[in-house]
Parts: C-alpha cells; structure tokens; sequence
C-alpha cells in the first residue's frame, strides 16, 4: 500500500515528462544538435513510459482498485466541481502503456526518419519543431488518458487534436512529393474540421451529461446512468448518440472518416504514432471508458457497432482500389477502427481494446515500415544512373551538356512519387530487413496464426458472431478486404520485377531506424499473448474486469478461427493470382480494372469526397461567398457602414455639429461677444470726449445722484 | 444771532455760483476762481456747522475751523499746480481755451 502511493504520487510525470522535453527542446533546441534533439525527446517520451509501468503495476499490486492523485483544483463553478486529478485504473493505465510505449518507439525511429527526409533540407528549426509537436501530442494524450472527468478528457481530446493539425500540416508550404503548394496545409484543415464536428458532438454530450448526472466526474456520471435511463431514456440515447459522433470524428468512422486518409499528408512517423497507432483509438478509449452509460441504451450500442462495422467493410474495398503505399494502410486503420468500434460497440471491450493494442503494433510496424520503402525509394531515386552525373568542379565545368545529359536532367527533376507502389516492385532484394518486417505486419494485421491479429479479430469475429449475425459477416467480409489489400500490396512493393530505376536501386535504412521496427515486429508477432482464448490466459480480460466489470471470456472457436483463417488464406492466394504470379510491369494497367465501374469506385474511394463536396462543402462555400459578398460586404460594409453609419456621421459632423453647434452655435456667439464688446466700446468712447468742463458736469450730476439717493432713500 | 441755516443757504449758493462757474466758463482762470468759490463755500458750512455744535454741546469743539485752514492749504497748493499747469499750456499752445485742451479724450 506504500509503495504504491509513492508510485502514484508519479502520476502528474506522465503529462510533465513530455512537457519538459518539450520545453527543453523549445527553448534549447536551437542550440542543440539534431541527435540531441530527438533523444531529448524520445527519453521525454520514455520517462512517460517508465511512469506508465510503475502505475501498471500499482494498480496491479492493489487488485485493481482505482487510485486518483489530485493535482489541483481546476473548476468550481456552483454545483460543478472538476479537479484536475488523475485516474489510475487497469483501463487508463493500459492506454498509457500503449501510448507511451509505441509513442517512444516512434520517436526514436522519426530521429532516423526525419534526418533522411528529402524535404527536411536541414532545417534545424524544423527538426526540433516536429520533436516539439510529437512530445505535445504525448503531452496531449496522456491527458485524454489518465482524466477522471469527461471535460479532463475533453481537454486532452483537443490537444490530440490540435497536435494532429500542426503535424499533418507539418510540411504546409507543399504537397506530399515537396512541390509549392497548399496540399498539406489543406489536409490538416480537413482533419481539423472533421474533428471538430465530432468535437461538437462530443461537447453536446457532456452537456447533456451535466444537465442529466449534474457531474462530468466518471464514477458520479456512471452512478448515476442506469437510474437517468429509467426515468430519462431518451436523454441517456442523446448522449450516447452524441458521444458517437465525437468517436466518428475522433476515430475516423463514417461518416467522417474523410480526414484520416488526407492526413497522411504528414510525416510517416505521425502517420504511424497519430493516425494509426494512439490518436485514433481515443474514440475507442472514450467507449470503453463510458461503457456504464452504453450499457443503459442498448439501441445506442447497436448503432456504434453498426457504424464500425459498415466503416469496416466500407474502408477495406476503398483500400484495394488504392496505389499508395500509405493511402492503403490509411483505409485500412480506417477499416480496423471500424473492428474496434464495433467490438466496443457490442459490449466486448475486452476485445475491442485487445485489438486496439495488437493494431498499435502492427499499423505503427506498417507504417514505419512503409515511411523506410518511401525513404529507400528517394534514396534509390537520387542514386539511380539516370541522374545526370554533373561534370566534376574545376577545368571543365563551363563545359555545355549535351542533348542526352540534358534530357537526363529533365527526366531527373520530373516529379518522382516515392509513396506509389506503381513505382515499386522487387524490393524484397534491396531492402530485405523492411520487407521481413512487412511480412509481420502484414501477417498480423491480415489474421495469420498465430500473429497478434489473429487472436485480436478473431475475439471480435467470435463476439459478434453469438450476438449479432449481421456485423459478423459485415467483418468477415471486411477481413477478406484486409487480407487481399495487404496481399496486393506485399506483392506489388516487395515482389516481381522494379518498376522504377529508384526501385532498382533503393537503399535499406539505418538503424536507428529498423531498430524500432524490430521491436514492434516482435510485438506484433507475440502481443496474442496478452489475451489467449484459453482457460486461465485472459490475461487481458482479467487485467480490464477491474474497471469494466466482469466481462465474457470466450473459448477459441474452431469454426470462426477457420473462416477467418481461411478467407484470409484464399484472399491472400487471389491476391497472388493477380499480382504476384504475374508481377505488374512498369506502365501495365492494374489487373482489377477488369472489374470496371466496382474498380473505379473503389480507386476513386467511392467518390465520398465527391460527394461531400457537392453537398455540403460547394454548397456551404456558396452560401459563405453569398455570406460574404452580399450580406457582410454589400449589406453590412456598403449599405449598413459605408451609407448608414458613415452617413450618419458625416451628417452629424457637417450638419449638426459644424453647421449648426459649432458654426451657428459657438462661433456665433463667440463672434457677438466680440461685435457687442466693439458696439458698447463705439458708444462708450464717445462720452470721454476731452471737455474737461462735460466731465465736471458729469461728476456734478453723478454727486446730484447719490446725494439724492442718501436723501431720499 | 444768525441760525446756522443762514450760512448754509449762503453756503450753497455760494457754491452753485462756483458750480456754475466751472461748468459754464472756458477761461481756466475763472474756474479756479470758481473752484475757490466752491470751496470757501464747504469752508463756510464747516466753519458754521462747527460754531452751531460748540453751542449746542456748551463745550469748545475747533474740529471745523481745522478742517478749513486745511482746505484753505490745499487750495494754495491746488492753485499753485494748475498755475504751472496753465502757464505751460499757454507756452505750448499760446492760448489758454478749455476746450481746446480734448487730446485725451477716447
């Protein structure tokens, strides 16, 4: 019992490690070398880990029970009364490791990633400002994680937010491939935007909570929710409801799941830390976290699993019509969020929050893996023999190029998409520690025994199929995508012949690089392990019914396990059939477009920002233009400022107050007191008339006068 | 004996004489006769004004008749000024007219 309130007193060191070495890097950073840099911040990163260990095994040694360490009062307003305090229960604590955990790991990896950018062009005020917006986003997180109120949570869902911006838009003078433009920029408005719809929601939610619970503490809400249901069940469903739309904007669900893919606008390490491994699952978090209250509108709950399930199914058959490298493990978060969300959705949040940890490793290994290809091409593509070799400084370099150098140079500086897998192929043998760390990804991301995946889908698969018939096989189906995405992609990068002369020649990464990645390969290889489906290793489970309540713990099922299996299998052979028996040629067409329109709406996402801009953004921009032409400009500006008020005061200060106050007012009289002074002056003078005698008489007639008043008053 | 009311008549017209005088001639000499008047005219009611109170309060009482040798000096002196006055003017303008000395007015 000591001990463990000594270790939770290191509870506020989750969200100040990460604060000070961002603080470190923000003011030193300038005068710091970038290795220095990076490992200020990757240590800021671990400490976090570090901390989030001791509080695992707090929480731990005191059977589960929540432990909160008050930090300060934070908002007392009437009868709301939120601390800034932090909870320590198996839930939180299992996000923070995870948070923390991948986050170091990407961390130390983006120290490798960044240097290699192409873009980065050593900017050293760059290189420290991404460290300093990755330890923000740690900062952030930690906050969503370990609040014990919904507005403590709300603060750091806005910092995840806020950080997820600067970082998709990290890069905002250009497009993806580095060319002058506002791509970027673009993008990490569109994630921002999104999110702030689920933000609303998420707003209106706690509200509601307020006015229905009179608190947005998490145990006096929960206390409160089963009785709130009974008399209230609709405010109970409007607040799940609510809360839904924050995890769709949140976790990239329909139907705002639109931002995710566009945020791979960012650097690749944010795509795998942010919008893949940590950030997105906050929706997933938030949940779990308020299952007591979704536990009471069981309609509410079909519905979130119905959005995760359609989300899942919907994003995996936009990921097989996808070329980019990181467009298709961005559709397939998407998708895999939709597993989760489902799951949670259900009520299995064990499984929901297994498949939360083995996606974390397995998506950050892809993408990392992925960010390794990108950099591996633009290191193949700046070696490649087509790059002109320029003539050596000295006696000859005034020496003119001939027609074919110059062509090379023009071929050379043509637009290179490192990120398109058209481009790729036949890296297996160039870069063979990233292709043996995507085969573990993709291994476990499709379900392949006995990978993380299998065991993590499959408890969600075997959940729905005793409860709920239609989202299992919207999931199975979605599984099938999943497999056959990630098989079309294995072959296209790693296999068959280079499409490209930066293909033919990519370089593999450094190690600080790789190094990471090993790490997570091994975790995604072994993190089944966390929750196997048999008698006494539910570990997980076990680990989360301290804050979840008791939770089913379900045996392995052969036959869901073998569909699974199965289909991932047959996908997986399909796959090779289209791609790897006959390996895509540079040029060559992809083989699916046989399909024709299904292809085409899946290459083009099914048109859904089309469409979204045809009805609400086109739209809102026209009512914005009218907005802002007719009634702010003409009305407000021209008419209301420009005629009435300027109108007004013009007639005020010509008519009515120069005309009239001043000049027929004030200067008037001004102008009689000095005519009448001259008039009386004029009148006045005339009696000194310099006759002494008038003047005697004067003083005889003014003695006349007072004599005659003394007499005769 | 004569009661006081007699001298005072006399007093005052003696002085509406003086008065008169003043107002009516332009030569400076006959004003400051007339002024001379006027004043031995206050002289003559001071003078009377101060026997008719030694009666009536039966005791000696003189407050009058000084007052008068104070007058009578400040005539002298008065004369004297406006002699000098006057007879500068007539070396300036060669005449003495009253009215022809206005250059003060406004």
């Amino acid at each position: 019992m000591h001990l463990s309130e000594t270790i939770i007193s290191l509870a506020p060191w989750l969200v100040f490690a990460p604060l000070t070495g961002l603080l470190i890097n923000l003011i030193f950073g300038r005068r710091l070398s970038e290795k220095a840099v990076g490992t200020v911040a990757s240590l800021a990163s671990g400490a976090a880990f570090v901390v989030s260990v001791l509080l695992a095994y707090a929480v731990s040694i005191n059977h589960g029970e929540v432990m909160r360490w008050r930090l300060a009062e934070w908002i007392h307003i009437g009868t709301l009364n939120l601390d800034w305090t932090f909870r320590i229960d198996s839930l939180s604590t299992t996000m923070m490791l995870v948070v923390s955990g991948v986050g170091t790991l990407i961390h130390i990896y983006a120290i490798g990633y960044m240097h290699e950018d192409v873009r980065f062009k050593h900017d050293e005020g760059r290189y420290t400002r991404f460290f300093i917006f990755l330890n923000l986003f740690i900062a952030a997180m930690m906050i969503l994680v370990s609040g014990d109120s919904y507005m403590m949570l709300f603060v750091g869902w806005e910092g995840v937010g806020l950080s997820s911006f600067l970082l998709i838009g990290f890069w905002f003078e250009m497009d993806t491939l580095g060319r002058p433009s506002w791509a970027n920029s673009d993008a990490a408005k569109k994630a921002f935007i999104a999110n702030r719809i689920g933000d609303f929601g998420f707003l209106i939610a706690a509200f509601l909570m307020f006015w229905g619970f009179g608190s947005l503490q998490f145990d006096q809400v929960f206390a409160g929710a089963s009785s709130l249901s009974a008399i209230n069940s609709p405010l109970t469903v409007a607040i799940t409801l609510f809360l839904l739309l924050g995890v769709a904007g949140k976790s990239a669900q329909i139907p705002l799941y639109v931002w995710l893919p566009d945020a791979m606008a960012g650097p690749t390490p944010v795509s795998a830390l942010i919008h893949a491994a940590t950030m997105v699952t906050a929706g997933v978090y938030l949940v779990a976290r308020s299952a007591p209250i979704y536990a009471t509108a069981p309609a509410a709950q079909y519905l979130v699993a119905m959005t995760g399930a359609i989300t899942a199914l919907f994003a995996a058959t936009i990921a097989v019509g996808q070329y980019d490298i990181k467009k298709v493990l961005a559709y397939s978060t998407v998708s895999q969020l939709g597993f989760m969300v489902a799951a949670v959705g259900m009520g299995a949040y064990t499984a929901g929050m297994f498949h939360l940890i083995t996606h974390a490793f397995f998506k950050a290994l892809l993408f990392l893996s992925a960010g390794s290809v990108i950099l591996g091409l633009e290191r193949g593509h700046h070696h490649a023999p087509s790059s002109p070799t320029l003539p050596p400084k000295g006696e000859g370099s005034h020496r003119p190029l001939s027609p074919r150098e110059r062509a090379r140079v023009r071929e050379h500086h043509e637009i290179f998409d490192p990120g398109d897998m058209r481009n790729m192929g036949g890296l297996r043998k160039t870069m063979p520690v990233t292709f043996w760390l995507y085969i573990v990804g993709t291994l476990a991301l499709t379900g392949i025994f006995p990978f993380a995946g299998f065991w993590s889908k499959d408890e969600i698969l075997l959940d729905a199929s005793l409860h709920f018939t239609g989202i299992y096989w919207l999931l199975t189906i979605a599984a099938f995508f999943t497999a056959f995405y990630m098989g079309r992609q294995i072959w296209m990068v790693f296999f068959g012949e280079s499409r490209s002369e930066a293909a033919a020649h990519a370089e593999e990464s450094p190690k600080v690089m790789t190094l990471p990645l090993v790490v997570l390969a091994i975790l995604s290889a072994v993190g089944g392990g966390l929750n196997l489906p048999f008698e006494g290793f539910h570990n997980l489970g076990h680990w989360l019914s301290y804050t979840l309540g008791e939770v089913e713990s379900l045996p392995l099922d052969l036959t869901v396990a073998g569909v699974s299996t199965l289909l991932a299998l047959t996908a997986i052979f399909v796959s090779w059939l289209l791609y790897g028996r006959t390996p895509l040629q540079a040029g060559q067409i992809d083989p699916l477009k046989r399909l024709g329109l299904v292809f085409t709406g899946m290459e083009n996402k099914w048109f859904v920002d089309e469409g979204y801009f045809a009805v609400i953004i086109n739209p809102f921009k026209k009512i914005s233009q009218f907005l802002a032409d007719v009634i702010d400009w003409r009305f407000w500006h021209d008419f209301v400022h420009d005629t009435l008020i300027v109108g007004t005061y013009n007639w005020l200060s010509t008519i009515a107050l120069d005309h009239y106050a001043d000049q027929k007012g004030i200067d008037a009289f001004a102008n009689w007191l000095g005519t009448a002074t001259q008039w009386i002056s004029e009148n006045v003078r005339k009696i000194q008339n310099g006759f002494v005698r008038s003047y005697a008489l004067a003083v005889m007639l003014g003695v006349v006068l007072i004599l005659g008043y003394l007499i005769f008053k | 004996m004569i009661p006081v009311d007699y001298y005072i008549i006399l007093s005052a017209i003696l002085f509406t004489i003086g008065a008169l005088g003043v107002l009516i001639r332009r030569n400076p000499l006959i004003i400051f006769m007339s002024i001379e008047l006027m004043l031995n005219a206050a002289n003559l009611a001071f003078v009377a004004f101060g026997r008719s109170w030694e009666i009536t309060s039966g005791k000696p009482f003189y407050t009058g008749q000084i007052f008068v040798f104070f007058v009578i000096a400040v005539a002298a002196a008065e004369v004297a000024v406006g002699l000098a006055l006057i007879v500068e003017i007539f070396k300036t303008k060669k005449n003495i007219n009253i009215d022809e000395m206005n250059s003060l007015k406004g």
